[in-house]
Parts: structure tokens; C-alpha cells; sequence
């Protein structure tokens, strides 16, 4: 009666499923239908790949000639050198040419300014004194007239330094507005409130372009006779005004996430209204709000690109500025098209990526 | 005593209380917006005297002068402003409604592929996502201008496609059914298909209450509408009659047709908001509980219905209230048509601004269709927004 003892068949050893091969089976060719479509779109890839290489880099003009150019299109190349020629003109607009240090270095001073205004340890009181100070310097740098600098009116402003700074100063500006919107929007009182609804209401339902040609056309309409405004002033009043009603709304979303017992707690302490708002209501609220706000950022950054259309030659005007007027150019306009692109994306996307990050960094204390 | 006990004593009224000072703080806001009003309707009105500018919305009677590109209704330049005013926002209108149903159904697609299980679609996907929000959308609406009129070829060598559709710098000519009374008909029968099978799904949902047993809806219901359609085509003789263009020596001739304007403003606009959308949908189906789907795969529900009745439902509620703000954000980014002479409503304005310098009227006009087109578009939304909203007692 007694058996052999028959020991089972071992177990196969665990699949892998770390590593390139385990990733690519899982999420390459998982099923058939994700392997036909890997397949699909890699032989879509491998047809258009060659194709795109040959225009964008064998065939492809480098060198500012526009007779070399003109060659490249007849055998389909792309044409570079159109931005080799041009980029100054395009990224400094009508700016006097050998002046064009100025703009590059008020551009540099302004994006090493929003650089050191997003990393948090910067986030001190002198902050506010760094801004106005390098504000103060772009200004005085663009504007000149004075130390051997040659003046140099606003109407010449234009290009990268132009978009740069009208985003930046609307959101500055509109900033301490839409704090008070936001506050005046939760306030009790009836007519302050409904004040501000009207307004972020206003604003939202009608498009930027509205309010362009409005501080355009209106604006000297609405000011005592015989006193004239810079276009540039009334275009930032008027893009300050659109940016503030968003932002009040996105600062509302911050305060409506405060629990109502810290403004309780606050009032129990013998604080005043603005007294709680400003010490204890707003500190939470506006550091929730900073991935809002940035997309606010993000978003008047691109629509800076309509201030072409009242006149005023940003990043997209003096590209067309620098082209259209030039017949050996003109035909490759769709490349250049492609660099001032690729400036607004390397902005923005940046921009994007740290809006994401900061808001992981503010949630971290959530996750855990 | 009716009185609650925990009703606070009646303060005495002074000039320190509370509701004092906020009556007092609301009377100088108040005072100061009446000011500044004031004051910009003093100067407006002192600067228009001394530059003799006419005011008031009586030119818009008086004949335009100025032909239009893009009709859908006959208008000529005979025909008074306000009709100039109103080819204007129809010309807005259409290219927001089919600019928000093609974006969302690009912008659903995306954001669903975002969840794809082939690494290469989820790729693609968050590659356009960053791609097309991440560039402004004038910048794009120009470059597809300059696309259209400059890289398609010129009128004599128009890009075929299938020999129906026509492509080339004078914008794309497709063919189109000879209007008669059997499309009229089959138009008929596919709504009286659709309303038998709105009954039939009302039906359908009282016998699943009663007996707890699911009848087919989908199918019974595209069967109506495909089947009444197809009688009402067969009843009107069957007509296949069809407007097909053909190439021309200058032009395209016969078919319909679209203007590269048309095409640019809504190419652009769509790219631009389905990138946006798609977020919108990611961010909805990401919201859903992966318990929730797994608790609906414990019940038996098959895939499809796990989708149907359990994650859509409760990815709608997060989904619908930022998609409305994307549907406005089109219907307003559509006033850049102005930039590449589509003619909506602002280019109009512009052009009536120009002649007759009434700036204060045309920009005014301008505000009050977007406003009434986004209350409009919000209102619609609410009302959906509410019935997907959840049920709570």
C-alpha cells in the first residue's frame, strides 16, 4: 500500500513585469488590437519620417540667402534661413537696431524676475521691492533719454520684450484688483456685491477683442478733452481690467475653500474684517490658488498675441511686420511662423510644467 | 411667548454699529462708480461736440455699402446695416455651433485615448494636448490661413480627393444632394423615427422598472430612425440625385463649397479647444472611483454597461461644468476671425466702425451678442448641468 513519494511539477518562475521587454508586451502589444494599432501608427511614422527629415534638415537652407531659399522650395526643403535673417526683427520688432541690446537686456532682467518670483524660497516681503525695482529698470533700460541713452518712444517698442512685459504687468496689476473683486463678491453688502458680480460678469461674456478695441477706439473718447493716452497704457488698462475679472474668480475659488471657522476663529480673536482677511483668510486662500493663477498667467501670455490687431507689434505683429514687407521673404512666412511658435510654446509649456508642480508641492501635505 | 429665546437682543441703533457702517461703505461705493460714470460720459460726450461725432443707433437703417463674403442670408450692399449686423452673427453662430460639436467630439477622443493601453496612443495624445494648448490660437488661426491661401494649390490643379471632394487655395467644394421632395420626405420619416423611438425608450424603461428585465433601446431605436428615413426617401421616388462639383479651367464648379476663411477660423479653433476639452475629459473619467468600476464588474455589468451606467454618469458631473466654459471660450475666441476676414460679427463691426466712426454703437453691439451668446450657452448648460447633477432626496 504504501507509494513512491511523487513530488508536483514545480511552479514556472513569476512572470517579469519590470523591465523594457515586460513594459513594451504590456503596453505595446497587449492585446491584438493594441499591437495593430503599435504597428499601424509606427509604419505611419516610418512613412512620413523620411519625408520630414529630408524638409527639415537635408534639403533644408540654413544661411540668410534668399536665392538659395527660393532653390530649397522648388526641391521642397524648408527654409531656416528666413529666421537667420530676420530673427532680430522679429524678436525686437521696430526697435532702432543698434539699440537692441537694451530690449534684450530688459527681457533677460524681466524673465530672471518671474524665474526667481516661482521658486518658494524667494517668497519673502523684499520680493515686492525686486519687482518694482526691475520693473523700474526695464522701463527706464527701453525707454532711455537719459546717460547717453538715446530715447526711444513706445510706439517702436515691440517683439518678445513687448509680450513679455504686457503679460507680466497685467497680471501684477490686475492681481491686487482681483483680490479685491473676490473679497467684494463674498462681501454682505448687497451693492458692493452685486458691483462686482456685474463686473466679473461683464468681462467674462464678452471676448478680449471686445475690450482691445474698446481701450483702441473708446478710451480716448472717455478722457477730458485735450488729454491723449499711449496706446500701450490704454492697451494694458484694457488687458488688466480682462485679466483681474478671471483672476477674481479663481481667487473666490481659494476663499470659498477656507472653512468658515477660521474667519469665525479670526473674529473671536477681536480682529477686524480686513485684519482676519489679511492675516489669517488670505494667506491660505492665495497659496491654493497659485497653479490658478499661473494658468491665469499662461493664458493672458498667449492672448498678449491679440495686441497685433490694435496696432501694437508684440511677438506675432513683428513677425509680420519684419516679412510682409519684404518680397525675397515674404514666401517663407509660414516658417517663420514655426520660430515664433516654438518661442510662445518653450514659454508656455515651462510654465505649464511648473503650474503642475507647484500645485503637487502644495497638495504634498494631503498625500501622504 | 412665540419669541425664540435664542433670538439676539435688538441692538440699540448707533452711528459705530455694524449695519451702520455698511450702509455708509455701500453709499461711497455706489457714489464713487455713479462719479466715474459720470465723468466718462461727461468727457465722452464733450469730446464727441467738439469732434462732431454723431451718436445713436439710427445709421444702422441706412444702406451699408459693403459686400460680404460669406452668406447665409441674401444681403447685398444696398441692404441696410443692420442687416450687414445680422449676416455678422449668423456668421459667428455657425462657425461656434459646428466648431463645439466637432471639438468635443475630438476632445472626448483624445481624452479617452489618454487612458489607451497602447503606450503609443496615450503618447500621441498628451503630445497634442501640450502641442495645441501650449500656442496661441491667433498665431494658429494665421498660420492655417497662410496655409490654405498659400501651400494648397491654386484654381486648374485642385487637389482630388475620390473625385467628390475638391481642395484647393479657394477652399474645399464637396458634393451635395439635389434638394426635392424625397429628401424632404426622408427627412420626415427619420424624426417620426426618432420620436417613435423616444416612446419606445420611455417604454422600454417602465417594463425594465416593473419586470427588472432590460430591453434593447439602442438598437431598436437607430433601426426607427435609418428605417423611417428610408421610407420616406423610397416614398419621394428614391431620388439620387447629386450635385457633384467638377474642376473648372478658374474654379471648381457645381457642389457646395466652403471659403478657406471658413475652414481656417474652424480648423483652428477646433484643434485649439479639443486640446482643452480633452483635459476637461481626463480629468472627469479620472475623478470616478476605480472602485466604482470595479463594484459594477462585481454586479455582472458587462464592459459597455460599466461605461454606460456607472463611470459616464458620474464623470458627466465633473465634466460639464469646465466643458461649458469651453464651448464659451470658442464662441469667443471666434471674434479672432476678425484677423484673417472671416466675416463674423466683429470684422462687421470693424468695417461699419471704419465708416461710419461710431465706435461707441459697433463695439457696443459686439459686447451685447457675446453676452447674450454666452447667458445663452450657460443657461442651456445649467439646465443639462442640473439634470445630471446628483439626485439627492
Amino acid at each position: 500500500m504504501t507509494s513512491n513519494f511523487q513530488p508536483i511539477a514545480a511552479r514556472p518562475a513569476p512572470v517579469r513585469i519590470e523591465g523594457v521587454g515586460p513594459w513594451v508586451r504590456t503596453n505595446l502589444f497587449g492585446n491584438w488590437a493594441s499591437s495593430l494599432t503599435t504597428l499601424a501608427l509606427l509604419g505611419l511614422v516610418a512613412w512620413w519620417l523620411p519625408g520630414f527629415l529630408r524638409w527639415a534638415f537635408v534639403d533644408a537652407v540654413f544661411v540668410p540667402k534668399a536665392a538659395l531659399c527660393q532653390a530649397a522650395r522648388e526641391t521642397g526643403g524648408a527654409c531656416w534661413g528666413v529666421v537667420a535673417e530676420k530673427y532680430r526683427l522679429i524678436i525686437f520688432g521696430r526697435y532702432p537696431y543698434a539699440q537692441q541690446w537694451r530690449p534684450a537686456v530688459a527681457t533677460v532682467a524681466m524673465v530672471a524676475l518671474l524665474v526667481v518670483s516661482c521658486i518658494r524660497v524667494f517668497w519673502r516681503p523684499w520680493l515686492a521691492l525686486l519687482w518694482a525695482a526691475v520693473l523700474a529698470f526695464f522701463f527706464a533700460l527701453m525707454l532711455g533719454g537719459f546717460a547717453g541713452l538715446e530715447a526711444v518712444t513706445t510706439d517702436r517698442w515691440g517683439g518678445l520684450p513687448l509680450t513679455v512685459m504686457v503679460a507680466t504687468l497685467s497680471i501684477v496689476l490686475a492681481f491686487p484688483l482681483a483680490v479685491l473683486v473676490a473679497l467684494g463678491r463674498r462681501s454682505h453688502m448687497p451693492a458692493i456685491k452685486t458691483i462686482c458680480v456685474i463686473y466679473v460678469e461683464l468681462i467674462r461674456g464678452v471676448p478680449l477683442i471686445s475690450v482691445l478695441f474698446m481701450a483702441s477706439f473708446m478710451f480716448p473718447l472717455f478722457m477730458p478733452p485735450g488729454m491723449s493716452i499711449d496706446v500701450l497704457i490704454r492697451v494694458l488698462v484694457g488687458i488688466t481690467l480682462f485679466s483681474a475679472a478671471y483672476m477674481a474668480e479663481i481667487v473666490r475659488g481659494g476663499l470659498q475653500a477656507i472653512p468658515k471657522g477660521q474667519q469665525e476663529a479670526a473674529d473671536t480673536l477681536g480682529l477686524s474684517y480686513w485684519q482676519a482677511q489679511r492675516k489669517v483668510v488670505l494667506p491660505q486662500a492665495l497659496a491654493l490658488v497659485v497653479p490658478g493663477i499661473m494658468n491665469n498667467f499662461i493664458a493672458i501670455f498667449k492672448d498678449t498675441s491679440l495686441i497685433t490687431i490694435v496696432s501694437l507689434y508684440e511677438l506675432t505683429g513683428s513677425m509680420g511686420l519684419a516679412l510682409d514687407s519684404d518680397s525675397d521673404w515674404r514666401p517663407f512666412k509660414l516658417t517663420a511662423y514655426l520660430f515664433i511658435t516654438a518661442i510662445y510654446f518653450i514659454f508656455c509649456f515651462s510654465m505649464s510644467r511648473y503650474s503642475l508642480w507647484i500645485e503637487s508641492q502644495l497638495s504634498r501635505s494631503k498625500n501622504r | 411667548m412665540a419669541v425664540s429665546a435664542s433670538a439676539p437682543p435688538k441692538q440699540p441703533w448707533s452711528w459705530r454699529s455694524r449695519a451702520a457702517r455698511s450702509v455708509l461703505y455701500q453709499i461711497i461705493a455706489l457714489g464713487m462708480i455713479g462719479f466715474a460714470i459720470w465723468f466718462l460720459a461727461h468727457n465722452t460726450m464733450l469730446n464727441m461736440r467738439v469732434r462732431g461725432i454723431q451718436s445713436g443707433f439710427g445709421f444702422l437703417s441706412s444702406p451699408a455699402g459693403f459686400d460680404i463674403g460669406e452668406l447665409l442670408i441674401p444681403y447685398d450692399s444696398n441692404d441696410p446695416y443692420w442687416r450687414a449686423f445680422l449676416v455678422g452673427v449668423i456668421n459667428t453662430l455657425r462657425v461656434a455651433i459646428i466648431g463645439t460639436v466637432l471639438a468635443t467630439l475630438l476632445g472626448t477622443l483624445l481624452g479617452i485615448g489618454r487612458f489607451s493601453r497602447n503606450a503609443l496612443v496615450r503618447g500621441l495624445c498628451s503630445a497634442y494636448v501640450e502641442v495645441f494648448r501650449n500656442v496661441p490660437v491667433l498665431l494658429q488661426l494665421l498660420m492655417w490661413y497662410l496655409f490654405m491661401t498659400t501651400a494648397l494649390p491654386g484654381p486648374g490643379d485642385e487637389k482630388s480627393i475620390l473625385g467628390l471632394f475638391f481642395l484647393s487655395n479657394g477652399g474645399l467644394s464637396y458634393p451635395v444632394p439635389v434638394w426635392g421632395p424625397g429628401q424632404a420626405l426622408a427627412l420626415a420619416g427619420a424624426l417620426a423615427g426618432a420620436l417613435l423611438s423616444w416612446l419606445w425608450a420611455r417604454r422600454a424603461r417602465r417594463l425594465f422598472e416593473q419586470t427588472g428585465r432590460p430591453r434593447p433601446v439602442l438598437w431598436p431605436s437607430l433601426l426607427l430612425i435609418v428605417g423611417g428615413a428610408l421610407a420616406g426617401w423610397g416614398l419621394g421616388g428614391a431620388p439620387t440625385d447629386w450635385n457633384i462639383p467638377a474642376p473648372g479651367t478658374f474654379s471648381v464648379n457645381g457642389g457646395s463649397s466652403l471659403t478657406p476663411e471658413f475652414l481656417s477660423v474652424l480648423l483652428g479653433l477646433v484643434l485649439y479647444t479639443a486640446s482643452y476639452i480633452a483635459e476637461v475629459v481626463r480629468a472627469g473619467i479620472a475623478s470616478v472611483p476605480l472602485g466604482q468600476t470595479e463594484a459594477a464588474s462585481a454586479i455582472g455589468l458587462s464592459k459597455g454597461q460599466q461605461m454606460r451606467l456607472v463611470a459616464l454618469p458620474q464623470a458627466l458631473r465633473v465634466i460639464i461644468p469646465p466643458l461649458t466654459n469651453q464651448f464659451l471660450n470658442l464662441t469667443k475666441n471666434s471674434s479672432l476671425a476678425v484677423a484673417i476676414g472671416y466675416p463674423d460679427v466683429v470684422s462687421i463691426s470693424n468695417t461699419a466702425l471704419n465708416q461710419t466712426g461710431r465706435a461707441i454703437e459697433c463695439i457696443t453691439i459686439i459686447m451685447a451678442v457675446y453676452l447674450i451668446t454666452s447667458l445663452g450657452t450657460s443657461a442651456l448648460m445649467n439646465w443639462y448641468n442640473q439634470r445630471a447633477a446628483i439626485k439627492e432626496r
